[in-house]
């Protein structure tokens, strides 16, 4: 399962503890639930109501095959085989309880004595979970047959310990990470003994996953004894179960195979029934809520318009919206021209990473993407062929090392760029790699270009990063948060690179950050967004004297500078930006704004032009 | 301490255990497993006379040693019932149960390691609902079915009713589809599981965002850039699968009298034939112990990071 980022809704928690909850939508544990219901339920009344049939021995109809008298045919007295096989119901379920209930209490003592024995001990009793775990359950099970001999007794005790070892690691692990929380260390520091941490602390906590794993083992034990009792190992007449009956029917396979039909199908049936219900039972407690919205149709969009022929980059109107009428990046328009860098600056949430996302192409699904333009060298991003995106359009993320392959070496990762767009030879793709990493003033690049990401620095994968954008003709680098993962030193070095790939290349650089202070220092010019929207555009030398909108103004004031107050707290903006599903009508500031009005509230300003020299601005207490 | 020697070291103190455990299986027999073996109506003297030339009179320790000193040196004492070595007996009939283990491992990698990065490529974030449930669904059935009902299912349909191939012996290729089959179904499901959570896991990271940035093509994407990282745990759910398969093999053996180890564990217990079961079941154990070892020795070549992960 994946997790959509989204965390679990209060619903879905409160549903998880109702049965009905965590089975509205599971189709497969709902399957289950029934199977393992109408098994039961044959457990309880099967003996009673085909009992007498099941036992009646009938000389004249002895190892018959399919009739309408006998469906599955007799076995060699002349019993009915179907109505054996639904006695067989409650003997089978009792003997796989047996053997749960005896591995789970071998399983959960075993598991739980590492935290009461001493250090060594306790290490010991780990070391045997370990080794024993790794063992497959029937040979452990054979291997108690021996030592017990033939029978139900011995099958039992058998499949018992095949079972105990994974109940011993999860009663474990489960202890382990409940022991580490901080209410048990409270009670170990006011000197509770381990005992009573064990008893009173930790089981209680661990008593749900484990009980919800005996569906599993349960399942796990039904089919352990069917296959002892089909080797002869297991049940012995005069009793029965489904694995005895599949024992006796098996060698007229040739002739009737119906008479091994109805066992087999027994088996295969609560197998499956116990599996289905446990998998739904495990998962129960790491559900996520599941999308079932279709997302909103995208907004209308009007007529493109010329392209701006001194723009790299050119978005008109983009829009990002997710289903349930969530839009993280509204109508937002931004331009950038050759050799420029563009800041965009806002606060975590408000939709500079995803406006990056779709610029580059890479919105997850569900998410949905509309724009009235965005035009890369003056031609639809959507239009253009993956081999000119693949070498004009280059990103760098905020992590280095998530965003360079793990298991690829770093050359190889440049070298495919130019292989796979440009149809580069091998050698000459290799080539131009160490060309690049060697022009973003990685030491040795040859060498470099040998090793995988995990044995380079942060700054130096940042820098292979870069250099990754460089290995075709790049228009447009997209950088978001390129150096917020890195220390400051580091940073400093990432941003005089990036600076001079933009008038080394020519390439439009958009930086995302969220600290308007860099993005000061780096770009040419700065775009703020607020909640999904453009607030303010202006050049970045006017940021200090000429920023215009409250929100922009905030920011710079929160800035700590060297005449700043350190014995004060550091000033921030009061309250917090609206979810993208709580905007208003109005401007999305207005409720942190000191200067909002009632037309704020309710009507939205435009982002408009304001003084000279390109600056923008949305807000209409600015004249 | 590398991390290589520490595992071997673990491996050599679990086969340790493991010798002196199947030692132990035959003392622990409540009575006197010669009595048992040979029944309530044997003479006294052939008791006893079986006793000795088993070692069974002499102290503990003692038989203990001699057990060992034979186990390292290939002898593993001689069946009750036909005098025959049990080394000989595992000799002939290891090589048939690891040729059915192995193909079957192969098979199961080679069908679900790319079906289930299918599923995660289709069902990523939560798209193809009905995509979603039909594998989930179907895996969950496919795992829950053991594999000598799958045995037992070929056997009648593709063997008896269609007359395919031969529903039992070992003799030629054709004799080893059915076997093989039903070895692989249950495994192939749980790898395709491991297989699609894996890739899923995969496909949100960076490194994948960025291959995407790059516009490179899909078969690059998933073979050159997904698969590699999604292996390691799919190898080692596989490897770790083998030693099931192994033990799994015991029933699909018997179903289809293999003339391998499996079929003769059972024949042994059956018969209280308890040198061949004690060799036997030691093998096996062994087996395991290796395939283990071997899972993580390959894994720790493989994987460039493991070096550090290790613990």
């Amino acid at each position: 399962m994946t997790s959509l980022g989204a965390g679990p809704e209060p619903a879905t928690r409160r549903g998880r503890s109702r049965p009905a909850g965590w089975l509205r939508g599971n189709v497969p544990g709902a399957a289950g639930a029934l199977i393992v219901a109408g098994m039961v339920a044959l457990a309880v009344v099967g003996p009673l109501v085909w009992g007498e049939a099941a036992a009646r021995i009938d000389a004249a109809a002895i190892l018959q095959g399919s009739s309408s008298e006998h469906p599955l045919g007799t076995d060699n007295l002349g019993r009915d085989l179907l109505a054996r096989v639904l006695v067989a119901a409650r003997y089978s379920l009792l003997l796989a309880l047996a053997a749960t209930l005896v591995g789970a209490s071998a399983g959960v003592v075993l598991g739980t004595l590492p935290s009461v024995l001493p250090r060594r001990a306790a290490r010991l009793a780990t070391g045997t979970v370990n080794a024993l775990v790794a063992f497959p359950g029937l040979l452990l099970a054979m291997f108690t047959a021996v030592v017990t001999g033939l029978g139900a007794r011995g099958a039992v005790l058998g499949i018992g310990v095949a079972i105990a070892p994974g109940f011993a690691r999860l009663t474990q692990t489960l202890a382990a990470t409940v022991a580490g929380s901080d209410y048990v260390a409270a009670a170990r520091m006011l000197g509770v003994s381990r005992r009573r941490v064990l008893t009173r602390h930790v089981l209680p906590n661990i008593a749900e996953p484990l009980i919800l794993n005996l569906t599993q083992a349960f399942g796990g034990a039904l089919l352990g004894l069917a296959g002892m009792s089909f080797l002869g190992l297991g049940v012995q007449p005069p009793q029965f179960d489904w694995g005895r009956l599949l024992f006796d029917g098996f060698p007229r396979i040739y002739l009737t195979p119906e008479v091994a039909l109805g066992p087999a199908a027994a088996i295969a049936l609560a197998g499956i029934g116990f599996n289905l219900l446990g998998d739904a039972l495990a998962r129960a407690a790491a559900r996520t809520p599941a999308v079932g919205e279709r997302p909103p149709p995208p907004p209308a969009t009007g007529p493109a318009g010329e392209p701006d022929p001194g723009a790299v980059l050119e978005v008109r109107d983009l829009t990002v919206s997710f289903p349930g009428g969530l839009t993280p990046v509204r109508g937002l328009s931004l331009t950038a021209a050759p050799g420029e860098i563009v800041g965009l600056v806002g606060e975590s949430g408000s939709g500079k990473s995803l406006t990056a996302a779709a610029i580059g192409g890479l919105v997850p699904y569900p998410g949905t993407v509309a724009y009235t333009a965005l035009r890369l060298g003056g031609r639809d991003v959507a239009t253009l062929p993956d081999r000119e995106l693949g070498t004009e359009l280059a990103m760098v993320f905020q992590d280095p090392l998530a965003a360079l392959n793990p298991a690829l070496k770093v050359g190889g990762q440049l070298a495919e760029v130019a292989v796979v767009h440009e149809d580069a030879g091998r050698a000459e793709a290799r080539r131009r790699a160490v060309d690049r990493l060697g022009r973003v003033h990685l030491p040795e690049p040859g060498e470099v270009a040998g090793r995988h990401p995990h044995e380079l620095s942060g700054g130096m994968r940042q820098r292979a990063v870069i250099a990754m954008g460089l290995m075709g003709t790049p228009r447009l680098i997209i950088a978001d948060e390129p150096t917020t993962a890195l220390d400051v030193t580091v940073q400093r070095q990432i941003l005089r690179l990036l600076r001079e790939v933009a008038d080394e290349t020519g390439a439009a650089t958009l930086f995302i950050s969220h600290d308007i202070a860099v993005v000061g220092e780096l770009c040419d010019r700065v775009v703020v967004m607020y909640a999904g929207r453009v607030v303010e555009e202006l050049p970045a030398g006017r940021l200090a004297a000429g920023a215009a909108h409250p929100y922009t103004k905030a920011l710079i004031a929160s800035l700590p500078d060297l005449d700043t107050d350190r014995s004060q707290p550091l000033a921030g903006i009061p309250g917090t930006q609206p979810a993208p599903a709580r905007v208003g009508p109005g401007c999305a500031f207005a409720p942190r704004c000191a200067l909002a009005t009632e037309r704020c509230e309710s009507e939205r300003p435009e982002l408009a032009a304001h003084g000279g020299d390109g600056r923008r601005v949305a807000c209409w207490e600015v004249k | 301490m590398g991390a290589g020697v520490r595992r071997v070291v673990r491996f050599l103190v679990s086969l340790a255990v493991l010798v002196v455990a199947s030692f132990a299986m035959v003392h622990l027999i409540p009575g006197d497993p010669v009595r048992s073996s040979l029944g309530p109506a044997a003479p006294v003297e052939l008791v006893e006379a079986r006793r000795a030339a088993l070692g069974l009179d002499r102290p503990l320790p003692e038989q203990l040693l001699t057990y060992v000193t034979g186990v390292l040196s290939g002898d593993f004492g001689t069946s009750f019932l036909t005098g025959e070595p049990v080394g000989e007996v595992i000799v002939i009939r290891l090589p048939n149960t690891l040729a059915l283990a192995l193909l079957a491992t192969g098979l199961a990698l080679l069908v679900a390691v790319p079906l289930g990065m299918w599923a995660a490529v289709r069902t990523e974030n939560g798209r193809n609902r009905g995509t979603d449930l039909t594998f989930s669904a179907a895996t969950g059935a496919a795992v829950a079915v053991p594999e000598f009902l799958y045995a037992i299912g070929l056997v009648a349909v593709l063997a008896i009713g269609l007359g395919w191939f031969p529903p039992a012996g070992m003799a030629g290729p054709g004799t080893y589809v059915l076997p093989v089959l039903a070895l692989a179904v249950g495994p192939a499901a749980m790898i395709a599981r491991v297989s699609r959570v894996e890739t899923l896991r995969e496909l949100g990271k960076d490194y994948m965002r960025l291959a995407r940035a790059k516009r490179l093509p899909a078969a690059r994407l998933h073979l050159r850039h997904l698969l590699p990282n999604t292996l390691t745990a799919t190898l080692t759910v596989g490897g770790l699968l083998l030693s099931s398969l192994i033990a799994g093999g015991v029933l699909v053996e018997y179903v289809f009298a293999w003339p391998g180890l499996g079929l003769k564990i059972v024949e042994s217990i059956t018969q209280k034939d308890y040198p061949v079961a004690q060799g036997v079941i030691l093998v096996y154990g062994a087996i395991v112990l290796v395939v283990n070892l071997a899972v993580d020795l390959v894994l720790g070549a493989l994987d460039p990071t493991s070096a550090i992960k290790e613990t």
